[in-house]
Order: structure tokens, then C-alpha cells, then sequence
């Protein structure tokens, strides 16, 4: 399989600055702070993470609506890192974003047909005539009345708007597309409807997905590798069943027994690693390993001296920044915290 | 007797297109010290049965009716001064947004003492130390000092916490939270819904829990309650629902979530959307949306009924064997595979 993305050490850092005149830069927030991943032709990459862990900065710094601090993109074998904007255009049409709010992301004021065409207009594809017809196929490809061609967005309901953001993404026949929360703002049912056809979607033209959201049973339903972050850094690699089987750090474990589970059953015997506390402020993350202030796997001395690397754990592909990976899952907080009790209390099978 | 008890409660508000019946003919019932929760989709109703039953809905164009018997008393025949000395005392509320149901220019402290000198006759200290006492209930690291801060300098997590505590301050004996959760990330809404469970346990409230997500309910209800357009679809013990839904729209919710514990190549999915609320489809209200749809359907709306298990009600006229058949085959596509 052939890398369409390469990210290399990508950082974002805001800056912090005090002063009205004369503007000072204080700090720097660190948004994304040396994250590395690659993602292939044709496959889905779920990135996860709770809010403020630079999933969305990461996003539209792929895209380049902002430009990186540091680091290196290349999208199909091309350096975009630092291309200018008129270097970019050509490679706009390649890579398109879905949005997550379906109510601020389309233009009120502009009807749908405007709203999809906007893409073949701007790279000058096909007649007047040649967009119009690629315009309705492409509402009749996500599910809409291609007569519904000139409402306005107000007209149509949340699932649909949705919709509409995906045909207007699919209208330059992109490589990549990165979706930002595509299904968080949608009702259970509605979710189901638009996950299905990203999968249809998918298959039907070869895409490929950075697929970003809180929810880990969404990404566990639509990637085939997953991400997970945490404070700007990348925390485990994996492949999906891997990450969901064995997670090898423990803020992946905690992210997974912190998803409540729609079975009255499971809830009395589940194994649970609950967190203390609140994601710290990136202005001034935490030493060395970032998770150490909550992580119930603390080594005072090593933890917070020594920054752990993304290495290897586990089965091919599956890569953790963590000293002390899991040796099993599920695991309670106590076995997490001693693992040989862990060892001891370990099930014969 | 119940704590509560809901009969038929019905909402209607008039606007410029013409009456929405938001809530059109709830009952249900919620125990002392148990946990009722309230599924639905956006728009269902679920919101406004429980703004009703508190009388919070602008009096204006408001049509209310059924009743709402809290220890007896109809809660909607009741004035407004007597509603005002049942909230925030007997009966308190958990907003969703914690950023917004807080006043942000006084200090959680101040908020808390307020809340507590409305109902009880104290002085401000007594108040001022039960407000800490609180605090420190709900976790809050450090509440000797963080009383005096205000809301903006807590995080998401820690506010609704300050929420909770205001809510428990008078003792309530029933506590209605709405989506209570769906602001917050997963790590935060397990600390708080742990939280719920251990502070009813030491209060012995009542909770009622309103959410979208069927994973919520399964963590924390005693008994579930479905709502679809205006009406209740299914009403049963939480574990009787999760083995042995009777209802249609209970079998899309439930196969439409992509589940941590189980290998879905494609999720069930309901088509269309909610129906309008101004003009509801005549019938059964799910019948343009439901696969098993029949002639009946779409003629009478069904009446709630007993499923096999006692407390089990369901509003559908799908005969007992199909409902079961169908169920099982559901629930066989969602076996547990993964290890949690």
C-alpha cells in the first residue's frame, strides 16, 4: 500500500503574548507538539483524543489552513509543507475537509447548487452546463433530492446539511479527505445514516480518511488504524483492533473504560481505570512524559525526567509512548498501578 | 406511592405556524431513591415533559394538561409561589451546559449561599460552611480556597460538579439532570456519572435522567423510558430494555450505535428524520420511519401495553412473535466479541 500522507514531527505553538502597543510574546501554547504518523492510500486513520488535545489544529494544519511551527507534511509524494498559496490551489483540489457544525459550515445566504459547485468553479472544471449535472449526481451520490438543487441551506435538517458538506467535499473527485467531527453534532440515528455512507463512499471512490472524534465507538466503527492523543502529542498507534483489544498505554485504557457500554450487564463487573483530574494547561504542560500527573502508573524519578518515545509494543504496526505499557486489558486501577498484582490475579486462560 | 408520578401529561405551545405538541400524553413514575432515565432523540420531548413537571415553560403560550403528583401534590395545579419553594428544595435540576448556568460575575461561593438562604432560615456562616461542605462532597480539590473563585476559573468538569453541589444543597428528593453529560468528555463523564451514583447512595434522592445515549442510560438507570415524537415509545426496567427491547424505534436506537463490544460492519439505520412536532403523522407517530409499518399503523395510535414481564409497556401493534424473532436477531449481531 502506497503512503498518500506523511506527517514528520509536526508542532503548532500559538502564540501567548502580553502588551497592547508594544506586543510581547510570553508563552506559547503548545497545540501539536512533535506529532509523526502516515497514513495510506485507501484506508481510514481515527485519531481520538478529549477536547484541547490538538486534534483539530492537527487537522488544519494537514490542510494547511494553518501554517506549522515546525515539522514536514507530504501529501502523495509531494513536500506542501511550505508551498505558498498559489503552489497550494492545484493541490487543494487532492485533499478536502468535512466539517463538524453542519449549521456554521454552509452559507446561509448561498443556495446548495452555488455551495457544492463553489469547487468546480474555483479549479475551472467543466461548462456551466457540465457543473449543473455534476452537481445533482453528486446530492443524488449523498443521498439528497437532486431537485433540492436550488434551496437554501435553512431548508434542510442537520443530517442533511451534513450532506450537503459531503457532496461538496466529493465535488473535485479529492484523494484525501479529512473529516473534523463529521457525526458529533447529529442525533444516534441520524449518526448511523452518515457513518454509512462515508463507508459507501469510501469504497465506492477509493478514499482515504483522517477520520477525527471524541467518540471511540464512531472511530472504532469506521477506522482501520487509530490515533490516540493527548496534550498536542501522539500517545499510541495501532491498528484498530489492536488499540481496542490490547491498549498498551494507560491513557488509552482509561479513554476505553471511561466509554459507558449500552448493556446494563456489563457495567457491574467491568474492569476500570477512572482518571483523576483535568487535561493540564498546554501553556504549561507537565514534564517529560505529559500524562504522568494523572497516570495512575507513575515512576517518580523516571516518568517526569525521562520523555518517553512512540516504540513498538505489541503486534505489528502498534507503537506506544509510554515506559510502562499494559501488559494485559482489562485491567482494574489497582492492577494498572502494581502490575504484579496484575500478574497475580491474572485469569488461568 | 410514588415519588413522582406522571399522568398524561400533556405540552402544547402556540406559535405562529400553529400549535406544537411537545409533549402529548407522557406517563410514567419514578420511585424513591431510584433512577428513571429519558431516552430520545433531539426534539422528542423529553426536555420540556420535565420543564413542565418543574413549571418552567413560558406562561403565556403554554398549554399544559394531565398532571404531575409529587408527594401527592399536582404539581401543575400548584401556584406559582408554592413552585417556588418545591425547586431548588424538594425538586433541583442539572442543566447541560455548565458554561451557561452559572452566573459569571459572582463567585461559586456566593451562588451557593444564595441558593441555600432562599430555603433555609440560617445565618450566612452556617450557610458558607454547608456550601463547603458540599463542595468538598462533590471532589473539588482544594474547596476551602476555590469557593471564592468564580465559575470562568473552573474547568468544564469541575463546573458541573459546582452545579451538582448547588443542586444537593437543600437535600432534594428528586433531582432532574438533562444530559447532565453531553458537554463534557468521556474521562470527565465517568468521574461525574460515578459521582451521581455515590452521592445518591449518601442522599437518597431520586434522580431523573434525561440523555441521547443509550450507553448513559445503561450505566446509571433503574428503570428507561423511550421517547419519540411526543409520546413514549417503550417503558421497562432497564435490564428488561437492553434483552428484551419490544419496540421498533427501540431496536434503530439501539442498532444504530457503534459499540465498543461488538463488530458491526454496518449499523442499522433508521431512515428519514423526527417528524415535525406541528403536525405529527396520524397513527402510530414512528410508522413513516419503522420497517415492520402495517395497515393499523397508520390509522390508530397505539396505547401503551404490557409486554410478557410485568412493568414492561411498549406502544407498537407488531404481534408478539415477530417483536420477539426480530429482537433476538438484533441483540445476536451485537454479541459481546471484544473484551472491555
Amino acid at each position: 500500500m502506497s503512503e498518500l500522507l506523511v506527517v514528520e514531527d509536526l508542532k503548532k505553538h500559538f502564540p501567548v503574548t502580553r502588551g497592547i502597543i508594544i506586543q510581547k510574546q510570553i508563552a506559547s501554547v503548545k497545540a501539536v507538539d512533535g506529532v509523526s504518523f502516515t497514513v495510506n492510500a485507501g484506508e481510514t486513520l481515527g485519531v481520538v483524543g478529549e477536547s484541547g488535545c490538538g486534534k483539530s489544529t492537527m487537522a488544519r494544519c494537514i490542510m494547511r489552513l494553518l501554517d506549522p511551527t515546525e515539522g514536514k507534511i507530504t501529501f502523495d509524494g509531494r513536500d506542501i509543507t511550505h508551498l505558498s498559496r498559489a503552489q497550494m490551489r492545484p493541490i487543494r483540489r487532492e485533499m478536502m475537509m468535512i466539517f463538524q457544525d453542519p449549521y456554521a459550515s454552509l452559507n446561509p445566504r448561498k443556495r446548495v447548487g452555488f455551495i457544492v459547485a463553489e469547487a468546480l468553479e474555483v479549479h475551472k472544471i467543466g461548462t456551466a452546463a457540465e457543473t449543473k449535472k455534476r452537481v445533482q449526481d453528486l446530492l443524488d451520490i449523498v443521498g439528497l433530492n437532486p431537485e433540492h438543487y436550488n434551496r437554501f441551506p435553512h431548508e434542510f435538517s442537520g443530517g442533511q446539511r451534513q450532506r450537503i458538506g459531503i457532496a461538496r467535499a466529493l465535488a473535485v473527485n479529492p484523494k484525501l479527505i479529512v473529516c473534523d467531527e463529521p457525526v458529533s453534532a447529529l442525533d444516534v440515528s441520524v449518526q448511523a445514516q452518515i457513518l454509512n455512507l462515508l463507508k459507501d463512499l469510501q469504497s465506492e471512490f477509493k478514499l482515504t480518511y483522517v477520520f477525527i472524534a471524541h467518540d471511540l465507538n464512531v472511530v472504532r466503527h469506521i477506522s482501520d488504524r487509530v490515533m490516540v492523543m493527548y496534550l498536542g502529542h501522539a500517545v499510541e498507534i495501532a491498528s484498530r483492533d489492536q488499540l481496542y483489544a490490547e491498549p498498551k498505554h494507560p491513557y488509552s485504557g482509561a479513554l476505553l473504560s471511561a466509554v459507558p457500554i449500552p448493556d446494563p450487564t456489563i457495567r457491574r463487573d467491568r474492569k476500570r481505570v477512572v482518571l483523576e483530574g483535568d487535561v493540564p494547561n498546554p501553556i504549561n504542560p507537565p514534564s517529560a512524559c505529559w500524562f504522568h500527573p494523572r497516570c495512575p502508573r507513575f515512576h517518580e524519578g523516571h516518568c517526569d525526567v525521562e520523555t518517553p518515545e512512540l516504540l513498538p509494543r505489541g503486534g505489528p504496526g502498534h507503537v506506544a509512548a509510554c515506559h510502562y505499557p499494559l501488559e494485559r486489558w482489562p485491567m482494574t486501577e489497582a492492577e494498572v498501578r502494581d502490575p504484579s498484582v496484575a500478574a497475580a490475579s491474572a485469569p488461568v486462560d | 406511592m410514588s415519588l413522582l408520578e406522571v399522568r398524561d401529561l400533556k405540552t402544547h405551545f402556540k406559535t405562529d405556524d400553529g400549535i406544537v405538541r411537545a409533549v402529548d400524553g407522557v406517563s410514567f413514575s419514578v420511585e424513591k431513591g431510584k433512577t428513571l432515565g429519558i431516552v430520545g432523540e433531539s426534539g422528542s420531548g423529553k426536555s420540556v415533559t420535565c420543564l413542565t413537571i418543574m413549571g418552567l415553560n413560558p406562561k403565556q403560550n403554554t398549554i399544559t394538561s394531565g398532571e404531575a403528583l409529587f408527594n401527592g401534590e399536582n404539581l401543575l395545579a400548584a401556584s406559582s409561589r408554592r413552585l417556588r419553594e418545591i425547586r431548588g428544595n424538594d425538586i433541583a435540576m442539572i442543566f447541560q451546559d455548565p458554561m451557561t448556568s452559572l452566573n459569571p460575575v459572582h463567585t461559586v461561593g456566593t451562588q451557593l449561599v444564595e441558593a441555600i438562604l432562599l430555603h433555609r432560615d440560617i445565618t450566612k456562616k452556617q450557610a458558607k460552611a454547608r456550601a463547603l461542605e458540599l463542595l468538598k462532597a462533590v471532589g473539588i480539590p482544594r474547596a476551602d480556597r476555590r469557593i471564592d473563585d468564580y465559575p470562568h476559573q473552573f474547568s468544564g468538569g469541575m463546573r458541573q460538579r459546582v452545579m451538582i453541589a448547588m443542586a444537593l444543597v437543600n437535600d432534594p428528593d428528586l433531582l432532574i439532570a438533562d444530559e447532565p453529560t453531553t458537554a463534557l468528555d468521556v474521562t470527565t463523564q465517568a468521574q461525574i456519572l460515578s459521582l451521581m451514583s455515590r452521592l445518591q447512595e449518601e442522599f437518597g434522592s431520586a434522580i431523573i435522567m434525561i440523555t441521547h445515549d443509550l450507553g448513559v442510560v445503561a450505566e446509571i438507570a433503574d428503570e428507561v423510558v423511550v421517547m419519540y415524537a411526543a409520546r413514549v415509545a417503550e417503558k421497562a426496567p432497564v435490564d428488561e430494555l437492553f434483552k428484551r427491547p419490544r419496540h421498533p424505534y427501540t431496536w434503530g436506537l439501539l442498532g444504530s450505535l457503534p459499540r465498543l463490544d461488538a463488530n458491526v460492519e454496518r449499523l442499522v439505520q433508521i431512515p428519514g428524520s423526527p417528524p415535525s412536532l406541528l403536525n405529527p403523522p396520524r397513527g402510530c407517530r414512528f410508522h413513516p420511519r419503522c420497517a415492520y409499518v402495517m395497515e393499523v399503523c397508520k390509522g390508530e395510535e397505539p396505547q401503551l401495553m404490557q409486554a410478557e414481564v410485568a412493568g414492561h409497556l411498549q406502544a407498537c401493534y407488531l404481534d408478539e412473535e415477530t417483536k420477539v424473532r426480530e429482537a433476538e436477531k438484533l441483540l445476536e449481531t451485537m454479541t459481546a466479541e471484544a473484551r472491555i
